[in-house]
């Protein structure tokens, strides 16, 4: 069955966006998106590393995005400087280390176009264990960490007085992060992943009235345009990892139209009619 | 051993050189009110976080005793327009409860018709509300109440105010309250401190407003139609703020 390059790459992407969406929700609500993006740019470090050393990329990439996100931990604490400030010295820096080692590493051959983009078509049966393996730890792990991590989102301070443990599920999610980003390189690169984080998680607020609805409906708003990303850029032969995230996009906007407006207002015409 | 459900010894706060509170001691006991009164920046909030344990004191040391259920109503929360929340999933922010509890606790503070509405639309006084229901639906042990009546309209907060009351003696907690409101707390509090930087005095309510180190800060002519009538008792005040002719000697 996962002999077809085709099921591969439905399959991959279909368990990414699953994950993708109730984690694009906590990036979403603390305001994390550009925290993503720079271990996402972080990431060719650790796939030129993995080249190099002839290692795994995933863990490659995984092990990268940790010790960003612990440097990140070091620099808060030693400086004043604002977050994102920090992030982008944090992102560029590393992105161009990976440049320079790339640069000495001369007889290392990347397709760069693959990696900034992903290449859903080119999954092999070990990235699928990984998505799934690695996409259920993930989500289970998001599920036993919800409680603190959610009440340390609306307020830390409350959950720390109420005896919740928030830095700690902070710090998991954090790895959370860093392992969702690594699982995804292939499928959709390291440029656009943040936006399988961020978009569906943000169409979905404007149809969900609580925190859950909101992690689920981002679930099947990603899992739709996976499917419906890939079917397209079959017939159009366009890039997959590009066709998935405009699809996205496309859900969003129509997310924004008032349709809940639409739907009640046809109701009461409905009623009235019977009358 | 004692039986204090928070006791802080001689703690301060050292932040930049500077200290935000230096030399508090307090202890409160089970269904005791403890009020910190005190001017902006005297470190009340500090003071209040010692003894929750958000904020270690950088000298002297805090107890908390083990095992308690705290409930923390902090001074401001905003709440982030990305995030949907309706008060029922406020309420269950920290701990989950039966929906029979939180319809009781936001009937309590006046708000159960308010359940299913989303936290962003409700005004400053229902979301003080709200607070305070999801701190009393958790049957604390010990409460800590920073400005709970912030942004309430003055029945209502008279009316809030004796919700404590009654809440201290239905479950029988200690409460840790702040509020620079003196002309209501005093009456309903056993034990007030006064902090500007440091302790500036404590004691009973009636002992307190007679030290110079009080007259100091708060000055001794108060209107004298809102200065902390020390309750005689002699009358009661209905929510709306009219006196209840009914129970009048």
């Amino acid at each position: 069955m996962f002999d077809d390059f085709i099921v591969r790459a439905f399959a991959a992407g279909i368990g990414l966006a699953f994950i993708t969406g109730p984690l694009g929700c906590f990036i979403v609500w603390r305001r994390l998106s550009y925290f993503g993006d720079t271990i996402a740019h972080s990431a060719l470090l650790g796939v030129v590393i993995a080249y190099a050393l002839d290692f795994n990329l995933i863990i490659a990439v995984f092990v990268v995005s940790c010790l960003l996100a612990l440097s990140l931990l070091f620099l808060q604490r030693r400086t004043n400087l604002p977050d994102d400030a920090l992030l982008g010295l944090l992102a560029h820096s590393v992105l161009a280390i990976g440049l320079v080692l790339l640069g000495i590493l001369s007889f290392i051959r990347i397709d760069l176009m693959g990696l900034l983009f992903g290449d859903i078509l080119s999954v092999n049966v070990t990235d699928l264990l990984f998505v799934w393996i690695g996409g259920g730890i993930v989500l289970i792990v998001l599920i036993l960490i919800w409680r603190p991590l959610f009440a340390g989102t609306v307020n830390l301070e409350l959950a720390k007085a109420e005896g919740l443990n928030p830095d700690l599920a902070n710090a998991i999610f954090t790895l959370l992060i860093a392992s969702v980003i690594a699982i995804s390189i292939k499928i959709v690169g390291i440029l656009l992943i943040t936006g399988l984080l961020i978009i569906p998680a943000s169409a979905s607020r404007n149809l969900s009235s609580t925190p859950i609805q909101m992690a689920i409906i981002s679930s099947i708003i990603g899992v739709a345009s996976v499917v419906l990303g890939i079917q397209t850029s079959m017939i159009w032969n366009t890039p997959t990892g590009p066709t998935i995230l405009t699809i996205t996009l496309g859900v969003f906007i129509l997310t924004l139209l008032p349709l809940k407006k639409l739907l009640i207002s046809k109701k009461k015409i409905e009623l009235s009619d019977k009358r | 051993m004692n039986n204090y459900l928070v006791e802080l010894n001689n703690c301060g706060v050292l932040r930049n050189h500077k200290w935000l509170v230096r030399g508090v001691s307090l202890k409160v006991s089970q269904g005791e009110i403890v009020t910190l009164i005190g001017p902006n920046g005297s470190g009340k909030s500090t003071t209040a976080k010692m003894s929750l344990d958000i904020l270690k004191p950088d000298e002297g040391t805090n107890i908390i005793k083990k095992g308690m259920r705290i409930s923390y109503v902090p001074q401001k929360i905003s709440i982030d327009w990305s995030l949907p929340l309706r008060a029922i999933d406020f309420v269950n922010l920290v701990k989950k409860h039966k929906t029979s509890e939180i319809n009781d606790a936001l009937s309590i503070t006046g708000i159960k018709h308010l359940i299913y509405e989303d936290v962003r639309n409700l005004s400053g006084g229902e979301f003080q509300r709200l607070l305070m229901a999801r701190a009393i639906a958790k049957e604390p042990h010990f409460l800590v109440l920073d400005e709970p009546v912030q942004g309430v309209d003055y029945p209502g907060e008279i009316a809030l105010y004796k919700t404590i009351q009654e809440i201290v003696k239905k479950i029988n907690c200690g409460i840790l309250l702040i509020s620079h409101n003196l002309h209501v707390v005093m009456s309903q509090t056993d034990y007030v401190i006064c902090l500007n930087g440091h302790v500036c005095c404590s004691g009973a309510p009636n002992t307190v407003i007679k030290e110079p180190e009080y007259l100091k800060l708060f000055g001794k002519n108060i209107d004298p139609t809102l200065a902390f009538y020390q309750h005689d008792h002699d009358h009661e005040h209905l929510p709306d703020g009219s006196i209840d002719d009914s129970k009048k000697d």
